[in-house]
């Protein structure tokens, strides 16, 4: 233990400087977010994910956005328990049948104002799910969309640019 | 005594079901095949239906003998294997909300999948028309003083997936646990059935995308099975290749994971770092993070260039390296011990029971391990062992998990040093008549058994995909038995079952 945290203090994080060479994206995210964010959120988004029923590869991508490389908390943005704290639902996949109910009532519990990011080519247009019985079939069906991020899944950095692009529009439509 | 080689011999052979033979049988040879599950003579690998018949998949693991039964139920109903044999209550229950087939004689008659919210009942059989406006579950009744309830889901806290959690706890102690699944059901083998081979291949890397090289390879395997061909060589290593990388990727962050959920966030850092790295590298070898349509019947879609191998010798190198100083961590942190040592203990008589998969049935003593099955796949070209532990707590099954990632990265250096040149890919031919396969293949989480029949334009007509998470999630319920609300988290992590590859 003591060995690892020596370690840590004299090895160079891993987590990405903004910006880096091979990762520039990540490094004007951070600059933009940073703007955006300030002026209208006070640097701080809490997201709530919603899983409606996706295959989980959406979720491995989310849970990336927390690794020591993505590091989503130095945008502002993190990851809440419940509705009851959040700004933004997260939604992945192409919303079951089963799982409608749980998003509207997840949604109702969400304070104003609020923001629905649709994430992933299933929560959009229901993906290769679509047309099936037991599926609605995206995400704008049960409940209003702000953002779409596309992808099968989406990597960590188009989701992060995709969160954004919300903060982004998030003050003309909401506020 | 009477065996499996019995009701085979007594029964109708069905041509053309390959690698492994499939009979119909009569009531009475389905009630002796279940009777043999049941006396733990033989694993059920699995039991699914089909409008007017349902299949049962027995296997033998040495001498290894598989076989599937079929058994026509013109009237609608069959003999409950459940009856005799737990691990087939949930299928059976399965078959009923989608087919309509009714288990005789079963002991818990609740729809498991179907929510009522569907807009119609049995959608694979009848298909009668419903309002969808949901049913009440019948959750089993609780009786006792000073028992509470603890209602958990379907959204959780954490980003996970949908499922519901009924939690009946005396203090702090669980006193049972009920999970109601079926939240992910999205219906992909409805979705399959009449869909052609490509199509079918994408929906089947989406039935768990933790895992969805392990199904891409499983479906793959079944379909070149059903039409008597065999991926090319370097297809099949790189097959290996791949799924080998899936396993070390899921067993970090699993590992990561569950350390967190015992409050050792470092642990989580340490492997996330290491995770990423291997998700970087595969899309740099392999051009998808996850690897996903990488795997396609006939071979791979994406050959492996002397930048992917140098990225993933490195790779391997890195996780190589690393991973000493966290064994060591893991193995030295107390506290963490505390949490993990003796936690949510699985009895190997129930794992073995129901044929538990993966590192949930290696982690008490099970030694199945799909890797071991003669196949296509060349793992008999390479040296690895059944990575085993007996105590079946959630210590053992991280121990087998950190094992099986050091196997691994010995298996990718293996596969690097011998992979054969040549063809990645083959055009499939058309099935000439009717024609069936089957696929069982080694997830990261255990066994995947795929079972399809393609007709002659090349359509796929049935297609079951059965995630070992079948005969998982039943026991999580067993083992947080008399353990504490707190640990629920660290068993469940650590058991990591597939609600999307349960639900279907």
């Amino acid at each position: 233990m003591l060995r690892l945290l020596l370690e840590g203090l004299i090895r160079s994080p891993v987590t990405e400087q903004a910006p880096v060479p091979e990762d520039r994206a990540i490094g004007e995210l951070a600059e933009a977010m940073r703007n955006a964010s300030r002026r209208y959120l006070g640097r701080s988004l809490a997201i709530r994910e919603v899983d409606a029923g996706s295959c989980n590869g959406c979720e491995l991508e989310i849970h990336a956005l927390s690794n020591p490389y993505y590091d989503l908390e130095r945008f502002g943005l993190r990851f809440v328990a419940s509705p009851r704290h959040a700004d933004v639902l997260l939604v992945t996949g192409p919303v079951t049948k089963n799982m409608k109910e749980a998003l509207q009532r997840t949604y109702s519990a969400t304070a104003n104002p609020k923001w629905v990011v649709a994430l992933g080519d299933c929560a959009i247009d229901g993906g290769c799910f679509a047309g099936s019985y037991a599926v609605i079939g995206s995400v704008s069906e049960v409940i209003p969309v702000d953002i779409q991020i596309p992808g099968c899944p989406p990597s960590p950095t188009t989701i992060l640019k995709g969160l954004l692009a919300l903060l982004e529009r998030s003050p003309v439509q909401s506020m | 005594m009477t065996g499996l080689s019995d009701i085979l011999e007594t029964g109708r052979h069905i041509g053309g079901h390959n690698p492994w033979p499939r009979v119909v049988v009569d009531a009475e040879g389905w009630n002796l095949a279940a009777s043999l599950a049941a006396d733990g003579l033989y694993t059920m690998l699995g039991l699914w239906g089909e409008s007017d018949v349902v299949h049962m998949a027995l296997a033998m693991q040495d001498p290894l003998e598989i076989a599937v039964l079929s058994l026509p139920c013109p009237d609608g109903i069959f003999p409950s294997v459940g009856h005799h044999h737990p691990p087939a209550i949930r299928l059976e229950r399965a078959i009923q909300d989608l087919f309509g087939l009714k288990a005789e004689g079963a002991t818990d008659v609740r729809p498991w999948l179907d929510h009522g919210r569907w807009g119609k009942r049995e959608p694979l059989g009848a298909a009668r028309t419903d309002v969808g406006l949901g049913d009440v579950y019948a959750f089993l009744p609780v009786e006792g003083e000073g028992l509470h309830q603890i209602p958990v889901g379907p959204v959780h806290a954490g980003i996970i997936e949908p499922g519901h959690f009924r939690f009946t706890a005396s203090g702090e102690t669980v006193v049972r646990l009920e999970e109601r699944l079926g939240y992910t059901h999205k219906a992909t083998e409805n979705l399959m059935a009449g869909a052609d081979i490509a199509h079918a291949a994408k929906l089947a890397g989406r039935v768990s995308g933790d895992t969805t090289v392990a199904y891409a390879i499983a479906f793959a395997q079944a379909v070149e099975t059903a039409l008597g061909v065999v991926a090319p060589p370097r297809a099949q290593w790189l097959r290996v290749l791949m799924i080998e990388l899936e396993r070390i990727a899921n067993h970090l962050g699993d590992f990561g994971a569950i350390c967190n959920d015992a409050s050792f966030a470092i642990m989580l850092a340490y492997c996330g770092i290491l995770r990423e790295r291997l998700l970087r590298v595969a899309n740099i070898a392999f051009g998808h993070r996850l690897m996903m349509d990488r795997v396609v019947p006939g071979g791979v879609a994406a050959d492996l260039s002397s930048e992917g191998t140098s990225a993933i010798l490195a790779l391997i190198a890195e996780i190589r390296a690393r991973i000493p100083a966290l064994v060591k961590l893991y193995d030295g942190a107390t506290s963490l011990q505390d949490r993990t040592v003796s936690t949510g203990r699985l009895n190997p008589a129930l794992a073995r029971q129901f044929g538990a998969g993966g590192f949930v049935g290696r982690a008490a003593g099970r030694t199945f391990d799909a890797r071991m099955f003669p196949g296509p796949l060349p793992y008999d070209a390479l040296d690895f062992q059944v990575v085993t532990r007996n105590e079946g707590d959630v210590n053992a099954r991280v121990w087998v998990r950190i094992e099986e990632v050091t196997q691994s990265l010995e298996l990718i250096d293996q596969i690097l040093g011998q992979l054969p040149e040549g063809i990645t890919r083959i055009e499939l031919p058309n099935a000439r008549d009717v024609c069936e396969g089957m696929a069982i293949v080694e997830g990261f989480r255990g066994d995947i058994l795929v079972w399809l029949r393609v007709v002659a334009d090349g359509r796929i007509t049935r297609c079951h995909l059965r995630d070992p998470s079948w005969f998982q999630w039943p026991l999580l319920e067993a083992i947080i038995e008399g353990n504490i609300v707190a640990d629920f988290p660290l068993c469940n992590k650590s058991f990591n079952c597939s609600y999307s590859g349960h639900d279907l």
